[in-house]
């Protein structure tokens, strides 16, 4: 059976994807896994997989070209299969997908498949096993769809095309089938059962393996609860998440939640966050600052800290030689973790109706690539020693500019650093990144003279912004978070405290 | 309250639904000197003569056809089929006129009848006389179609069925006749297209009908000493179909398993699966599973005909299934 190669949602924002290169020649013999083009999304460049086995049959986009989600970009199939009426739909999609870029206009023109001209009443749904055992069309022939035996006594083609991209064929097509080819051409070769005539694509979240199978009561006492599927265990067949295990995740939630509530920080193993429901005063305070300034009421602190005990690191640091030497970035990222830690309640998410607060400090931080911007997180930052982030973050900042970054490193941050200190920027706002409620903007290192002790003396200097999303954080809270920052990164020797 | 068998409880309904209304009669094979194949009509051509208990050839589509024109012309024919397997002969009669001729007369020929019979297996009767037809005749539309499983549920559905002015199908069992339950004395009716809940529990809900609500009734039995407790619907009425009843407990357990004798195939479970996923879909924690016959012709070796039967053993292994239980 033949099988669609799709424009697949390859991020989680992803809308459409410019095809970059095929990396398979019609004809090539493909294995389901292997990769088959290369798709530039809004992230990244990363690679089209082909879902069946078979002979890559059409490539029906173009390099260059760009498709949205869920197009048809080429047809899987076995050598002599009919593709005809798969590569209609996909000439559908590219014509709705903007024509500048379509394929080549000979490729459209074999794709358009024919409409019979009077759908017969014996033919849907019923698999023919006549039709079934006949020769296979020849490739030319495998565009058009022909008379079908059960139907012979009819004037008209047989099979009902369930397929509406057919409708849009040429009536000079319709033509020469009606005329030329009926009652003796070769049948159509039709899926056993009756169903699609191909397989279908797998959703976006089957195919990451991300949907967790459950019952439908078993979402719907998850949804009543706030609860995530992804965090409960199934133990039904093959993973079926069941009402049980709602019930006995609910319970060890309950018991988690107020274990969470004495202790700070990462208590519990399944407490990755706790759900906060809005009070009263929240929602107005919500609802009153968003009237007054766009859909997140962003306040912004700015502070200056004295790096002159940070320089000192650093410079002692890199004294022990190359592996031990640490960036400002480095230093600032470790101390906003533990600050985070300290702070959970700067480390969370606007839900809407809820505020999640997260125990685990997930620390996204903005990397700069010439196509714009991208943030790689560095998971469990809070528990990462400087050294962790300081490789993980160079890591990460290479393959974000190689665009080699997979979806699943650029999402789930629960707070973002954002640095312009090597530009030389003195000091910024940075933009929140939803559902996060706040950033914080970095600014770079300079000598300053500031006031010690009554004298004039030149210190350095480190400008920090962060911006808040009023509905989650106040004045004071971000604040205090900010006190905390400072005293980790005047006194860095408190990070190892 | 007086124990009678199904069997009695039968009688006495054809009785006094015979006393109550003298347009009422019974026809059919051996109802009246032999007092019925299986004593179902016992006394009754002796209390009501021979032209309200009437003895027929052995043709059942002749009789059938008799018993159409006597209700076309006024009359509350009662139409006793020896078996339903023997009925099939006269489905041209049940389905073609009785259940349309109302409609196709746009009103003017009321069919007040009932055509009833054992249904469904009995023992080693083999493959041609073993056989459930509800599926068939519920798929019909001008039929009301009832499956009593006890002998109360029996007398006071027959009863309603004689005052029925649509033709009624109505199906008892050979296996059900000498089965004992209390039945009251006073005249009652039991409604139409009313299922009951026979057993009260919290753990999964089995829906079934006629016979296997016995089987039902047993699982329920079973499963409580385990601590598992059972909805036991029974339909009682195939069609026209008291979901609400259906959709009310499973919306409460969370779990159902219907159990018919009949095949699988378009089956009446078919249907109660059907209507339980549109209106539970969001209550139900496991699929909806079913319990029915094998899929062959009534085997006549008694071991190989228990095995294709459905049962208590099956039943449960399937309560146990949509509970996620070992089993």
């Amino acid at each position: 059976m033949a099988t669609k190669v799709v424009m697949e949602a390859l991020s989680p924002t992803m809308e459409e994807g410019r095809l970059v290169k095929w990396l398979k020649n019609e004809g090539d013999q493909v294995k389901s896994g292997e990769p088959l083009a290369e798709v530039e999304t809004d992230k990244a460049v990363m690679e089209i997989v082909a879902r069946g086995d078979g002979i890559l049959r059409k490539r029906l986009a173009a390099e260059g070209q760009t498709a949205p989600v869920g197009a048809l970009i080429g047809v899987i199939g076995g050598s002599d299969e009919d593709i005809g009426a798969l590569v209609g739909e996909g000439t559908k999609a590219e014509g709705s997908s903007g024509g500048a870029n379509a394929g080549p206009p000979a490729q459209q023109a074999a794709a358009a498949s024919v409409k019979p001209s009077k759908p017969s009443r014996a033919a849907e749904g019923i698999p023919s096993p006549q039709a079934e055992k006949t020769d296979p069309p020849s490739e030319d022939q495998a565009e058009v769809d022909v008379v079908d035996p059960d139907a012979s006594g009819e004037s008209g083609t047989a099979d009902v095309d369930r397929d509406p991209a057919s409708d849009q064929a040429s009536g000079e097509d319709t033509a020469q089938a009606a005329g030329g080819r009926m009652g003796n051409a070769a049948p159509r070769h039709r899926p056993p059962s009756g169903a699609q005539p191909a397989t279908e694509q797998p959703s976006h979240a089957e195919r990451d393996g991300e949907r967790p199978k459950s019952s439908p009561l078993a979402r719907r006492l998850a949804s009543e609860k706030g609860m995530d599927l992804q965090n409960v265990r199934g133990s039904g067949p093959a993973g079926r998440i069941i009402k049980r295990d709602i019930e006995a995740a609910a319970t060890a939630q309950a018991a988690s939640a107020g274990a969470g509530a004495v202790s700070n920080g990462p208590s519990a193993e399944h407490a990755d966050f706790e759900d906060i429901p809005l009070s009263p005063i929240r929602k107005t305070i919500a609802k009153r600052l968003i009237q007054s300034i766009g859909p997140i009421p962003t306040f912004y602190l700015t502070a200056e800290f004295d790096m002159a005990r940070a320089s000192e690191m650093r410079s002692a640091m890199g004294e022990m030689g190359d592996e031990f030497k640490v960036s400002v970035n480095d230093i600032v990222m470790k101390a906003v973790a533990i600050a985070l830690s300290r702070h959970p309640e700067v480390n969370a998410h606007w839900l809407g109706d809820r505020i999640r607060v997260f125990n685990r400090v997930h620390l996204g931080m903005a990397v700069a690539i010439p196509e714009g911007l991208i943030t790689p997180v560095i998971f469990d930052a809070d528990g990462k020693r400087m050294s962790q982030i300081s490789v993980e973050a160079r890591e990460l900042a290479k393959r974000a500019r190689d665009r080699k970054l997979k979806p699943e490193e650029y999402t789930g941050a629960t707070f973002t650093v954002s640095n312009l200190g090597m530009f030389g920027i003195d000091q910024f706002t940075a933009i929140i990144n939803p559902p996060e409620s706040a950033i914080l903007a970095v600014g770079s290192v300079e000598e300053k003279p500031v006031v010690v002790g009554g004298e004039v003396v030149a210190r350095k200097r480190m400008r920090v912004t962060l911006s808040c999303d009023h509905r989650v954080i106040d004045g004071a809270t971000g604040a205090k978070f900010l006190q905390t920052l400072r005293r980790l990164i005047e006194n860095p020797l408190m990070m190892v405290y | 309250m007086p124990v009678i068998t199904y069997r009695d409880a039968l009688n006495q309904a054809l009785r006094e639904e015979m006393q109550r209304d003298d347009r009422v009669f019974l026809m059919g094979e051996e109802v009246g000197v032999y007092q019925g194949a299986y004593k179902v009509s016992k006394g009754l051509l002796q209390e009501f003569g021979e032209m309200r208990v009437v003895d027929t050839p052995i043709t059942e589509l002749g009789f059938a056809g008799v018993g159409v024109g006597a209700a076309m012309v006024g009359l509350r024919p009662i139409v006793e089929f020896m078996t339903w397997n023997f009925a099939l002969l006269a489905l041209d009669q049940v389905v073609n006129a009785a259940a349309k001729m109302l409609y196709m007369s746009g009103g003017q020929y009321p069919m007040p009848m009932v055509f009833r019979g054992p249904n469904g297996a009995a023992l080693q009767l083999s493959a041609q006389h073993s056989q459930a037809w509800e599926s068939w005749l519920a798929h019909i539309p001008g039929l009301k179609v009832l499956a009593p499983g006890t002998p109360y549920d029996a007398k006071g559905l027959l009863k309603s069925a004689i005052r029925d002015d649509n033709p009624v199908v109505f199906l008892e069992g050979e296996m059900l006749y000498n089965t004992k339950g209390e039945v009251p004395e006073e005249d009652y009716l039991v409604p139409i297209g009313k299922a009951e809940l026979k057993r009260e529990g919290e753990h999964c809900t089995i829906v079934s009908h006629g016979k296997m609500v016995l089987v039902a009734m047993q699982v329920a039995d079973q499963l409580a000493k385990e601590g598992i407790t059972i909805d036991v619907v029974d339909l009682r009425t195939i069609r026209p179909m008291d979901v609400d009843t259906v959709v009310t407990s499973v919306r409460k357990t969370n779990r159902a398993v219907v159990v018919e004798e009949g095949w699988e195939f378009c089956g009446v479970g078919a249907q109660v699966a059907d209507y339980i996923q549109r209106e539970c879909f969001d209550d139900l924690d496991a699929p909806v599973l079913r319990v029915h016959q094998a899929d062959v012709p009534m085997p006549y070796a008694k071991a190989i005909e228990k095995a294709a039967k459905p049962d208590v053993r099956k039943t449960i292994d399937a309560v146990k299934r949509v509970m996620y239980l070992e089993s």
